[in-house]
């Protein structure tokens, strides 16, 4: 087990190397003077020779890399040109709102897609099967701000039951909080339900055609402990592998739903950044996404352990 | 001619053509393609004429304006409304299903293109392999958007622009999937034949190999148009993709934001179509893998 962790880990470094390589070389490979690129539009000739300066930009590239890695490691990402502020600080201000939306949505859909996949697999062919499915190739296709602009038309226009847009933080209450994130969370939520019924279905689908489930079924056990104890259990895995998957798309959907709806989260941050042209916060924004996909998929591998017992290392 | 009926070529596309999901899909695609090159013809007007007076008006508004020519007072209607600028909504979402399938249609072959060159690459030579995947891997660790935002961020906004970065987040899934089909057909044994026939590499993978993945990369071609559309449409909108005065149903929701609770038409009519679009493609490459590609689909 531990030698398969250490593996694990040691995995993940040739490709968080390749991502901040990629992610040092897009500004330096663009035709054009990184140092003004990085000082923005509205930058003297004095604050640019100073980022060339910092930057060591007369150094060979891979001196460069090596002094913007050791900064990054550091969890010093520079100073971001439009907000005056340091990178870091405005990374770390804007994480509430995209971890508290991250995570409502993800409740959302493992409570939704995961009994809508198991009942299509159970019900395999019926209509009940064909409308869940149906549904799923409807929620993949339709984009997240499609569906953000529905729901607000309808319950906030229409219905004025939730509002329209905006944010609360969590320490001004959870009331306040849930009620501005129920919206935004669903729209994001959908899909996420399409993927993961989807695989929810094909997984629980496998797992019922096995032996043990006719064993449990012979043994008089009721349908509802057959599929929820055995059936549900052992097709964990792959559904869990697949909402580690997921969290790419998650990560896509946050920086359009916090967009629709002006969550002050690191998704508005990033399209903010971009319009600006505000270079060390895309760079610092994209890597910070980027390590926390690479660390949650090794999580995932990491959790099969506890989930499946016969998977050992 | 009995023999010919019964080529496998001849079976599969009996079998594709009668599948209903690729009628289904497959025709409202088609009608889509046939909105964008019959644009002009569809009782359509310029997509960038402003009119001042008709600013913000519902669906179905009727009015008449006058002929700079002729002088004569001709009606018109704007059958999903106007926008802030006055502009024909219905004109605009028309015109804007040419970007959508350009941009679809252009990421999904030029993405399969590269993809397969270096998936054949590294699928048949053991030394590269290593190299490629370990940074296919990486770039598949950045999120999708977020590759074609950093992408963007460094051009100016622009077609080409867009479609180049859309095409660097599609490309790794393209050279995974014909790296394995690689490994998978380099173990036959007409492939090994083949080498021992003493076939040249260039026109062993031409010819041996390189079918093979037809069938899974027309159904993931498809796939690609889907998500190549919402990567579109997403950039647009967030005022990152394709600049403002050309109509893409991006562009049309993203200025109608300012004005959605009032005149939410700006935003509901390109979203449905944009949604109907996708939609149809998705259901057409659902099709295809049933019928064309019978492992990728028990894969997936």
């Amino acid at each position: 087990m531990l030698s398969y962790l250490i593996k694990r880990i040691l995995a993940t470094i040739p490709v968080m190397l390749f991502v901040a390589v990629f992610i040092f070389l897009l500004l330096r490979l663009t035709p054009g003077d990184p140092a003004a690129m990085l000082a923005g539009d509205f930058a003297n000739d004095a604050q640019i020779a100073e980022i060339r300066a910092k930057l060591g930009l007369d150094e060979p590239l891979w001196k460069q890399f090596g002094l913007w890695i050791s900064d990054m490691l550091r969890f010093e990402l520079g100073e971001s040109f439009y907000y005056k502020k340091e990178v870091s600080e405005l990374i770390l201000s804007r994480i509430e709102p995209t971890l508290s939306l991250s995570l409502l949505t993800i409740i959302f859909t493992v409570l939704i897609a995961v009994p809508l996949g198991t009942i299509a697999a159970y019900k395999q062919g019926s209509w009940m099967d064909r409308g869940i499915m149906g549904f799923s190739v409807l929620g993949f296709s339709l984009p997240v701000f499609v569906i953000g602009y529905g729901l607000i038309y309808v319950f906030s226009v229409q219905l004025g039951w939730l509002p329209v847009q905006g944010y609360a933080r969590i320490a001004d209450g959870v009331g306040e909080w849930l009620y501005r994130l129920i919206l935004p969370a669903i729209a994001l939520s959908v899909i996420f339900v399409a993927f993961i019924a989807r695989m929810t279905r094909t997984s629980v689908l496998e797992v019922l055609g096995e032996d043990y489930i006719r064993t449990a079924r012979a043994k008089g056990q009721t349908e509802s402990r057959v599929l929820m104890r055995h059936a549900l259990r052992n097709a964990a895995v792959p559904i869990v592998t697949v909402i580690g998957l997921a969290i790419a798309i998650l990560i896509g959907g946050v920086v359009v739903t916090e967009s629709v709806f002006t969550i002050p989260g690191l998704g508005l941050l990033t399209v903010e950044a971009v319009l600006n042209r505000d270079f060390p916060t895309i760079q610092a924004v994209i890597l910070f996404f980027s390590v926390v996909y690479v660390l949650i998929n090794l999580a995932v591998d990491v959790s099969y352990t506890l989930l499946d017992p016969r998977i050992r290392y | 001619m009995a023999a010919v009926d019964q080529s496998p070529f001849r079976q599969t596309l009996g079998r594709v053509f009668s599948n209903t999901s690729v009628l289904i899909g497959g025709g409202l695609a088609l009608v889509i393609v046939l909105i964008g090159l019959l644009a002009p013809y569809l009782d359509t007007r310029d997509p960038a004429g402003i009119s001042p007076a008709n600013r913000n008006k519902p669906p179905g508004f009727e009015t008449t304006v006058r002929d700079y020519d002729t002088g004569q007072k001709i009606p018109v209607t704007y059958r999903m409304g106007s926008d802030t600028l006055g502009r024909d909504i219905y004109s605009r979402v028309v015109y804007g299903a040419r970007t959508s399938l350009i941009v679809g249609v252009s990421v999904a072959a030029i993405a399969i293109f590269l993809g397969t060159l270096i998936g054949l690459l590294a699928g048949y030579f053991r030394w590269a392999d290593g190299i490629i995947m370990r940074i296919m891997d990486g770039m598949m660790a950045i999120p999708a958007i977020l590759l074609a935002i950093a992408v963007v961020s460094l051009f100016s906004a622009g077609l080409l622009s867009v479609i180049i970065a859309i095409v660097v987040s599609e490309i790794p899934r393209v050279v995974r999937l014909v790296r394995s089909v690689v490994l998978s057909i380099r173990e036959e044994p007409y492939v090994e034949a083949a080498i021992t026939a003493g076939t040249p590499t260039p026109t062993l993978l031409m010819r041996h190999v390189l079918p093979n993945t037809l069938a899974p990369l027309i159904v993931q071609g498809t796939f690609i148009v889907a998500s190549a559309i919402i990567v579109e449409a997403i950039l647009s909108f967030l005022g990152i993709g394709i600049p403002p005065d050309i109509p893409t149903w991006g562009n049309i929701m993203a200025e109608g934001r300012q004005v959605f609770q009032l005149h939410p038409h700006n935003i509901l009519y390109p979203g449905a179509i944009l949604g109907l679009t996708v939609l149809a493609v998705n259901i057409l490459g659902d099709g295809l893998r049933d019928t064309m590609d019978p492992r990728f689909s028990k894969r997936v």
